[in-house]
């Protein structure tokens, strides 16, 4: 039971079948075009529980007043609401401590702070920023932007044709002007899991601080800040089954402390006065304004959902479903499959004939069968392979094989269409 | 990539498209091709805007009583039913007007 006394689902019938959350989740009891729901796009954003839901709705019945600044009930329990989700969320990453777990917009604004906040500070002419070929624009344009304010160079490490980074490459970029690196954990467009323990000792060896991009890793499999030793992770509420409008910065300590606030506002201070403002410590220094508290509230729910599940299991379950999607794809005649890395999650890119993407998800749509199409926010990869575009089919716990025999299916019925 | 000949007399007297697009976009600049030869290009822009206001729902006029008929590129009117493909369908209509206005920068649809 939650401080809501809103139950979490029965867990001990749930042992060995990952698939029946299907039922924990709302948006499955619908049709769409007179077909049920084949929801193949988690990677764009993720359906919630109705824990989710209505823990959020009893907050806002019940439970809302502003957090921090007041002394009356309401104000209590607003706080510890928002509060007591930053403790769960900082103990599903194993953050070291929850001044070290900061609440942001989502994934795009945690990276956009360390790049103002981190390198802005100390970045000259002839200072380097690395990242890889794999980025999603908001891993890279908030990089661009600083680089454009402070004179430093952006680089790029290559990927191949599987998708895979290139790993002697990227370590051989990582010299002494290179002041951060900045790389994804999973590849939104391609599903390419990079091996971060060996990339961020390197970078460590060098004295070069990593920021991970989380947002497509923390919904699929175990995150341990402390084991991956990451100077930086972002992550956002929506792609892990939490509501839109919240994420997490996670930092450490050490930089934090020493980082400049990222905006003013009230929260973040101590004290305000015209001839000096003294800034509050650490994680409120870094959250200036009312939060989201409904959103940090879904957050820390979906969060305990999560681990009643546990990210092992989920893990798991969904590796033994993406090696079914993967060669159930296989068997349609034409398909051309767009990232094949040997460490994948979640994700297939594919292209069917010459059939263009957005025709192909239109149709699909039609069977109900819901993927995204186009660049996935990540145009140099679409620029690497030399195409406009791809379908992507991303899957998340409450997915099954029905969804992949839908997918299937669908393409046969795209098939048939275009080849009249 | 959509080519335009223009001769001296405000006469299209070539069109010809090519690139990769989706199945709309495709139809519609084959359509575009079929319906502008030969007009000049005061009766091409009107084709246009009568078309792309029809597709944004802001017409139910087809013919608009000044000779223009839409004809054949009302097929593309399905489109309406799928509001995220409209721009699929408008892009190649852009780029005429783009093309009769003498624009250099690539079209969009924005």
């Amino acid at each position: 039971m939650n401080k809501h006394n809103i139950k979490l689902p029965d867990r001990v019938d749930r042992i060995v079948d990952i698939a029946n959350c299907r039922a924990d989740f709302p948006a499955f009891s619908q049709e769409i075009n007179g077909h049920p729901l084949t929801y193949l796009d988690s990677a764009a954003s993720s359906q919630q529980p109705a824990i989710v839901i209505d823990t959020v709705a009893e907050y806002q019945r019940h439970d809302h007043a502003n957090v921090h600044r007041g002394v009356h009930e309401l104000s209590h329990r607003a706080t510890e609401a928002y509060e007591d989700a930053r403790d769960s969320i900082g103990t599903f990453v194993n953050a070291a401590s929850r001044r070290e777990v900061i609440y942001t917009s989502g994934t795009t604004e945690s990276i956009n702070l360390v790049a103002q906040s981190f390198c802005r500070p100390t970045l000259k002419r002839g200072d380097k920023i690395l990242i890889t070929h794999l980025e999603h624009h908001s891993n890279i344009v908030p990089w661009q932007l600083v680089c454009e304010q402070t004179g430093a160079e952006l680089l790029v490490a290559p990927i191949d044709q599987q998708g895979q980074v290139d790993l002697d490459t990227l370590l051989a970029l990582l010299d002494e002007k290179v002041k951060i690196l900045t790389i994804t954990h999973v590849s939104n467009a391609l599903g390419t899991v990079l091996p971060l323990r060996k990339i961020i000792a390197e970078a460590h060896r060098r004295d070069i601080p990593v920021l991970i991009d989380g947002a497509q890793a923390v919904p699929h499999m175990p995150i341990d800040v402390q084991d991956l030793d990451c100077d930086f992770y972002a992550f956002s509420g929506h792609k892990m089954f939490g509501p839109t409008g919240i994420g997490i910065l996670y930092g450490k300590e050490a930089h934090l402390e020493k980082m400049p606030p990222y905006q003013g506002g009230g929260d973040m201070i101590l004290e305000v006065k015209f001839d000096g403002t003294t800034y509050n410590e650490l994680p409120y220094k870094f959250e200036a304004g009312t939060p989201n508290i409904s959103g940090a509230v879904g957050l820390g729910t979906a969060v305990d959902y999560l681990q009643s599940l546990g990210m092992d299991r989920i893990s798991k379950y969904e590796n033994e479903l993406l090696a079914y999607l993967t060669k159930q794809l296989q068997t349609v005649d034409g398909i051309r499959l767009i990232g094949t890395a040997t460490q994948k999650a979640s994700v297939q890119s594919f292209l069917l004939e010459d059939i263009h993407a957005h025709d192909l998800g239109t149709i699909l749509d039609r069977q109900g069968v819901a993927v995204r199409t186009g660049h996935h926010c990540a145009m140099p990869i679409m620029d690497f392979y030399g195409i406009p575009g791809t379908v992507r089919a991303s899957l998340a716990l409450y997915n099954n094989k029905q969804d992949i025999d839908a997918l299937v299916e669908g393409l046969g019925e795209a098939k048939e269409i275009f080849s009249g | 990539m959509l080519y335009f000949q223009i001769g001296g007399d405000d006469r299209i007297s070539d069109v010809r498209f090519e690139g990769s697009g989706c199945a709309i976009s495709v139809a519609s600049a084959s359509l575009l091709a079929d319906t502008v030869i030969g007009l000049n290009t005061a009766d091409a822009l009107k084709y246009s805007s009568t078309l792309v206001e029809r597709l944004a729902g802001r017409t139910t006029v087809d013919d608009n009583g000044e000779g223009i008929n839409l004809g054949k590129l009302r097929a593309l009117e399905g489109v309406k039913e799928f509001p995220s493909r409209v721009k699929c369908a408008t892009l190649a209509w852009h780029a005429l007007n783009a093309a009769i206005h003498g624009a250099s920068q690539p079209t969009t649809t924005e």
